[in-house]
């Protein structure tokens, strides 16, 4: 056999991923999510803006990974919403092969939720228990597609054997499946529309270790086999280092760092994608990291800090125009974008947008050479 | 003052010596010493074996970690040590628990009382279940203290006041008066852990103390632990499924299968030389954050139920290496080097790429 002891080698590179194209597929342009919640018991009183998402720009190419990697609460999840349109954005543009998905007209829209699924983090919750396998995985082409009963039932059939079912199972019911192989229906009923994008939310998180490289693998050959294109969010690195072509670090609702995999792993930029890398979990027990424990906790979305949002835990503040001005994302090395004041474009774009607006930030301008 | 290349590089760098947090705590002296411990459960499907035939040591100041995924019995394992299984279904059918020279399987109920929380204690997974919502810190810190010390009053307060410092809870003389929601997720879990090394226990069972934190709170937290143990010599049995805590935390290693310890030995030994095929089949499922991995090892198959455990090997059906005497005959302990042993039959093959 093939697989005796075998243990994979280390080869620099993505040679087990696909390759994207250049087509853009989809794009978000400064997209925004803010959720009102009340303040006390006034009923007219002032309501507070909980800025879930705020103003992250970011695009996937057709057949590539976009992975979204951060702590709970910095908006991964509004972000997968909202790609989805499950969520409206506040503002912002959200395009979908050139058109946009916040005013779609019947066909437009047909065509959007075709092509965008998504397979979701619990497979114990994200099945009905009442259908049957059949049932799960061939509704979407009962209502989305002019096929009969035996064309459905012998697409469920592909779609099972495809992501590592048989296809009699598809008479059981989720109950009678373990979270491998539920996590496997989910994606079999995202796959029956022969979607071009699929959003994975947590895919793996709740699968045991031995499962979630099975779950893994057979995502990056589906990616092959189909070029589909993944939004990844996940919230441990070293799965998004596996599966992503491209990440973007969030943090408090923006996008902090984004980059191709390894330059951003190998040579993060961002004071938080450093603290976060250095925080994670390490592969052997020789790997010794210079550990950056930041202070505090994350701040309330509610009430950000002022400037950049990360100053009041930052390791390696330079001063006062990191509470003052607001950083932006900018391409400080080719594809490597980073958002912060230590880095000279920046700084520079940051300064920019703060002349343009005549607000209180225009004052700072003079105080932040640093 | 500052330029663009002043931030430390997050690099990794390979060091030879022990550890991220400073000199081995590791003591000769053996605290706890497991024998043959067996746990079953009474079902309708018949009699699950849940933990069957396991056998460990603690040593002082050692961590121990019992790596597995979940139905492996690692879970049972420190409910048998704190002799906390229900019953029925759950029964200890066998074994020995000897914690500090004496059996505690063989101690009366009460007897057993006062050993839980004050020798050894339990910090568990999930901090908004492990607190009670309607005490406040004081009330649930004060609970062990009380019990087993018999303190009371102002000493009670400063003792409590002591352990949430131990654990780095900011401004602990106001804290105690909180309520668990009125905490975050990081500082609930260390209030749990304030209650666990109240009574200054000889060992700590870490129940997956860190799976529901984020990735820079946990950091913190393991961190916390390794200190506290470099203070008090505490002994603590970490189980997870993660090994990237055991590489950051363990001396030892005890991985387990279907109930049974499959493997065991330092951790260097367990990373570097693996000499079961499903310790060696786990270390190469998972991705590395450091460097960049082609394809992933996946093993076939999922884990067998415990009820009707075929004889023989329980992970033959999904095992590279299996030969026929696999399926007949369950694998004694191999010793393959010092302080390493493998339950296989083909544990010399295991490693070696043909």
């Amino acid at each position: 056999m093939t697989t005796r002891g075998a243990r994979p080698k280390i080869v620099k590179g993505l040679e087990h991923l696909a390759v994207p194209k250049d087509e853009v597929l989809i794009t978000s342009n400064n997209l925004k999510k803010y959720f009102p919640v009340s303040r006390g018991f006034s009923l007219f009183g002032g309501k507070a803006m909980l800025k879930a998402v705020d103003d992250i720009t970011f695009n996937i190419r057709a057949g590539e990974t976009f992975g979204l990697v951060g702590e709970s609460g910095c908006g991964k999840t509004t972000t997968a919403k909202m790609v989805l349109s499950l969520e409206r954005p506040t503002a912002g543009e959200i395009t979908f092969e050139g058109k946009s998905i916040l005013k779609m007209d019947g066909d437009t829209r047909h065509n959007f939720r075709t092509n965008v699924q998504a397979v979701f983090q619990d497979p114990w919750s994200s099945l009905n228990p009442r259908m049957r396998v059949r049932s799960i995985v061939g509704e979407p082409m009962e209502i989305a597609r002019n096929m009969t009963r035996q064309q459905i039932n012998a697409r469920v059939g592909e779609l099972l054997t495809e992501v590592g079912l048989n296809p009699y199972q598809a008479n059981l019911y989720p109950h009678e499946f373990s979270g491998g192989q539920r996590q496997r229906i989910g994606i079999a009923r995202a796959l029956a529309l022969s979607p071009k994008l699929v959003v994975l939310d947590e895919p793996v998180s709740a699968l045991d270790v031995s499962i979630r490289a099975q779950i893994m693998n057979l995502l990056v050959d589906l990616q092959k086999q189909h070029g589909l294109a993944y939004l990844l969010i996940a919230h441990n690195l070293a799965t998004v280092r596996y599966m992503c072509h491209r990440v973007g670090v969030m943090y408090l609702g923006k996008i902090v760092e984004m980059g191709d995999t390894d330059p951003l792993f190998d040579d993060p930029m961002h004071p938080y994608t450093r603290a976060l890398i250095s925080a994670a979990l390490p592969s052997h027990p020789d790997i010794k990291r210079e550990e950056i424990i930041l202070p505090g906790e994350v701040p309330s979305p509610i009430n950000p800090p002022s400037g950049c949002t990360f100053n009041p835990r930052c390791p390696v503040k330079i001063g006062a125009v990191c509470e003052e001005t607001r950083p932006a994302l900018a391409e400080e090395k080719p594809r490597h974008w980073v958002s912060c004041h230590l880095y000279e474009t920046s700084l520079k774009a940051a300064q920019a947008i703060a002349k343009a607006e005549p607000a209180p930030a225009a004052a700072t301008n003079g105080r932040s050479a640093a | 003052m500052a330029g663009a290349n002043t931030a430390p590089p997050a690099a990794a760098t390979k060091v030879a010596d022990r550890d991220a947090f400073g000199p081995s705590t590791v003591k000769e002296e053996v605290i706890l010493e497991v024998k043959d411990l067996r746990t079953y459960f009474t079902t309708r499907w018949g009699t699950v074996k849940a933990v069957d035939g396991l056998s460990f040591t603690l040593r002082k100041g050692e961590t121990l970690g019992i790596v597995g995924e979940s139905g492996s019995g690692k879970s049972v394992t420190s409910l048998s040590v704190m002799r906390l299984i229900p019953s029925p279904p759950g029964h200890i059918v066998g074994g020995q628990v000897i914690l500090d020279g004496v059996d505690l399987l063989q101690l009366s109920e009460s007897e057993m009382s006062k050993v839980r929380g004050d020798k050894v204690s339990m910090i568990l997974q999930d901090p908004m279940t492990a607190l009670n919502p309607v005490f406040n810190v004081e009330n649930q810190v004060g609970e062990a203290i009380r019990i087993h010390q018999g303190l009371r009053g102002r000493s009670l307060l400063d003792k409590i006041i002591d352990a949430l410092r131990k654990v780095r809870i900011p401004a602990p003389e106001t804290r105690v008066k909180d309520y668990p929601h009125q905490l975050s997720g990081g500082m609930r879990q260390r209030v749990v852990g304030a209650i666990g090394i109240s009574c200054e226990p000889l060992v700590l069972i870490a129940d997956e103390p860190t799976t529901s934190l984020d990735v820079t709170i946990q950091a913190a937290y393991l961190r916390l632990l390794k200190e506290i143990q470099a203070e008090t010599g505490l002994a603590i049995i970490f189980i997870t499924h993660d090994f990237g805590i055991v590489a950051k935390m363990c001396d030892r290693v005890a991985v387990m299968y279907a109930g049974k310890i499959v493997e065991t030995g330092d951790v260097r030994q367990i990373f570097n030389r693996p000499k079961h095929p499903y310790t060696e089949a786990l270390l190469s499922s998972v991705p590395k954050l450091e460097e960049k991995t082609d394809r992933l090892y996946a093993i076939a198959g999922q884990p067998p139920a415990l009820y009707n455990l075929p004889p023989g090997c329980s992970f033959a059906p999904r095992c590279p290496y299996v030969v026929d005497r696999c399926k007949e005959e369950y694998p004694p302990q191999f010793s393959a080097e010092e302080r390493h042993v493998s339950a296989c039959w083909n544990w010399e093959q295991v490693g070696k790429t043909q």
